[in-house]
């Protein structure tokens, strides 16, 4: 028996893993029933894989059968592979006694689908209310929308889970048909758009009821594969844009084409796209914490992010017009557009300023990077810089170091952009 | 020249800060006194605790001051490292001589150390809130032990607390000797004989564990090594996240011989 779950484990381990997401925040289910586990606030990571990724949840699939054959998806009916499923029964105490161990946050649930969307989505549902109803369980509990599943279920799924999410893998409707011929965007927009609205439903009930059972209170997010289909970073963000602003999505998530397959659909690549994966996720900060519009960041003119240089600093380089900004006097928002400048960073220095006027010494302090920091700004009106550089210098600058002395590092890392490139 | 020392409590600090104010003595230097050098030149002040004196200091600090300045304060002195003494007094002072709040002003030196003292002790806090791994002991308790850089067992215990409200928990600081019980119903401090604390050093024995123990650390083991990507190996970020110091606790890390 020992063994039989150990290999389920395995297997269906292997198969959830290429779902990036692991966020175990903003979920409000507190502790108030004296049962186990308490998901308010932040998310914890108990651990992380040797390739640098969190583990906060144990993220498993209840089956890799699966009907469909999905190009780019390990999981596909066609590839040849072990095939396992979990009971809902196995999965309750996989998670109940790894939360009780201090190992996770809580469970993210998916499946292949087998027989139909909404037989298997009955499945994630009974698990999780199951941990909620007979375990007295208040962890966090992420639960996959199958496509094509009934809004019943949804709505359902929603009273147990705290996130949900619809993963939309390709970027565009012509690259999902090409690799994943079974589903349509219309079937993962629909269910998208039910949760968006049973989010809000469930909000205005609860301003008039305080009792009014809350819906999936950390959210919806989605996926996008990077890599997997030839569409430029311009597309990818862009459709991020339009799923924030229309969807009210907490999360988009991107996973650089990892090659599990050699289907002659795909593009033949040796590794996954990972430096183009990190400039995405900037890309998508600045979007959600820095006050950038979309249009800023990718245009015609430049439809792909720099891989050499972050999206912000490429930005700047572009917008020389608008420097340099005085620390003393600039707006939060025009620091916050600063290269080597965080949001951590900014907040300090609008505060500290109201205090004593600020010099290069106090922002190294604060953390502000001014190797990147200190072509675009002044203190009390001195720079740091004796002369105005082209932006083309100052990229070489930032890049090799004042004395454009190319260390070993560096010239590994450029190897590694032409690889990717 | 002033050399204070007291008993190496909280309030025992601040009822220094309170003895200064009174002597208008300005301290050199603020030192525990079981740790405390002989002094060659200036005057030596050995404050006894007074607690009335501290609750008049912390009030006052109260009203000028936020919670989460407060906590910062706190923060610093679980921080245990060579100087917090004189930081915390050098702030206290600073908050006592200005009329506005001097939370945010970076500028000064106590201000900014306190603040990223306060990020570094928070950081191992919520560390240790990661990388506790509990074993189930055959009585159904769940014990681990830590060895945290800085003193924040006092810091962790609300938030397991919340989360296993419906088992029996111990967490025992291994390095400083003490350690939090919860009995279901509230958490007290313990201490262990020396013989005692020898033996929970590292893993339970095979007598104590309850039978499933075993099992669940394996299929842990288990997922951790099938989760990971292999494609994607960046042991630098491994490393950066999970910092070798912190492997002990991990059971995750131990390889187990079946594996």
């Amino acid at each position: 028996m020992n063994e039989r779950i150990t290999e389920k484990l395995t297997i269906l381990a292997d198969a959830a893993k290429y779902d990036v997401s692991c966020s175990s925040s903003g979920g409000k289910r507190k502790n108030e029933n004296k049962g186990l586990g308490n998901a308010e606030g932040m998310g914890i990571c108990h651990s992380y894989t040797e390739d640098g990724r969190c583990v906060s949840l144990l993220k498993i699939l209840l089956t890799n059968f699966c009907i469909y054959d999905c190009a780019y998806c390990i999981t596909r009916k066609s590839n040849d592979i072990k095939r396992a499923a979990f009971t809902v029964q196995e999965v309750v105490d996989l998670t109940i006694n790894f939360y009780r161990r201090n190992y996770i946050e809580g469970l993210f649930l998916s499946s292949g689908i087998f027989k139909d969307a909404d037989y298997t989505m009955e499945r994630l549902v009974r698990v999780a209310k199951k941990l909620r109803q007979e375990h007295k369980f208040n962890g966090y509990i992420h639960l996959k929308t199958i496509p094509g599943a009934s809004e019943e279920l949804i709505k359902e799924a929603g009273l147990y889970a705290d996130r949900l999410s619809v993963n939309i893998e390709l970027p565009s409707e012509q690259s999902l048909q090409q690799l994943a011929p079974e589903k349509n965007y219309s079937e993962i927009l629909v269910p998208m758009g039910n949760i968006k609205e049973q989010l809000v439903q469930a909000k205005e009930e609860r301003k008039i009821f305080k009792s009014a059972p809350i819906f999936a209170p950390a959210g919806q997010s989605t996926q996008l594969i990077v890599g997997a289909s030839a569409e430029n970073d311009q597309q990818i963000l862009q459709l991020s844009d339009n799923l924030y602003k229309s969807y009210s999505l907490k999360r988009v998530y991107y996973s650089g084409y990892v090659p599990v397959s050699s289907d002659n659909r795909l593009p033949i690549l040796t590794e996954p796209p990972i430096i183009r994966e990190n400039r995405i996720y900037q890309a998508d900060w600045l979007m959600r914490f820095y006050g950038f519009d979309v249009k800023e960041i990718v245009d015609d003119q430049h439809p792909n992010l720099d891989l050499e240089i972050d999206p912000k600093l490429s930005w700047a380089l572009r917008n020389r017009h608008g420097f340099p900004v005085e620390m003393n006097t600039a707006d939060y928002e025009m620091i916050l557009r600063v290269p080597g400048i965080g949001v951590k960073s900014a907040k300090k220095i609008v505060s500290a300023r109201r205090f004593a006027p600020l010099n290069f010494e106090h922002l190294r302090q604060m953390g502000v990077v001014l190797k990147r920091a200190k072509y675009f700004i002044t203190c009390q009106a001195k720079s740091l810089q004796r002369q105005d550089f082209e932006s083309q210098l100052i990229r070489q600058k930032i890049l090799f170091g004042d004395r454009s002395v190319r260390s070993a590092l560096l010239t590994q890392q450029l190897d590694l952009f032409r690889q990717v490139g | 020249m002033h050399h204070y020392t007291y008993d190496g409590t909280f309030e025992g600090l601040l009822s220094v800060v309170f003895e200064a104010y009174e002597r208008k003595a300005w301290p050199t230097s603020i030192v525990q006194e079981s740790i405390a050098q002989p002094v060659m030149f200036g005057e030596n002040v050995a404050v006894v605790t007074d607690d009335l004196k501290a609750a008049r200091v912390w009030q006052g600090l109260q009203k000028k001051l936020s919670v989460s300045a407060l906590q910062a304060l706190y923060h610093t002195y679980l921080w245990e490292q060579p100087g917090f003494e004189m930081l915390i007094f050098d702030y206290a002072r600073l908050t006592f001589s200005s009329n506005d709040s001097i939370e945010g002003n970076y500028t000064a030196a106590s201000v900014l150390q306190i603040q990223q003292i306060a990020k570094q002790v928070h950081r191992e806090k919520h560390r240790m809130e990661a990388f506790v791994r509990f074993e189930k002991t055959a009585d159904d308790l769940f014990y681990a032990t830590i060895s945290p850089d800085f003193n924040v067992l006092p810091l962790i215990i609300q938030h397991f607390e919340k989360r296993y409200a419906d088992q029996r928990w111990a967490i025992y600081d291994i390095k400083r000797s003490y350690g939090a019980y919860y009995d279901l119903a509230s958490t007290s401090l313990m201490h262990l004989s020396a013989a005692q604390a020898g033996r929970q050093k590292g893993k339970l024995p095979e007598s104590a564990r309850h039978y499933e123990e075993d099992l669940y650390q394996q299929l842990w083991q288990v997922y951790f090594k099938h989760v990971n990507i292999p494609e994607r190996k960046n042991p630098k970020l491994h490393l950066r996240h999970m910092p070798k110091r912190y492997w002990k606790y991990l059971s995750e890390k131990k390889v187990h011989p079946l594996l």
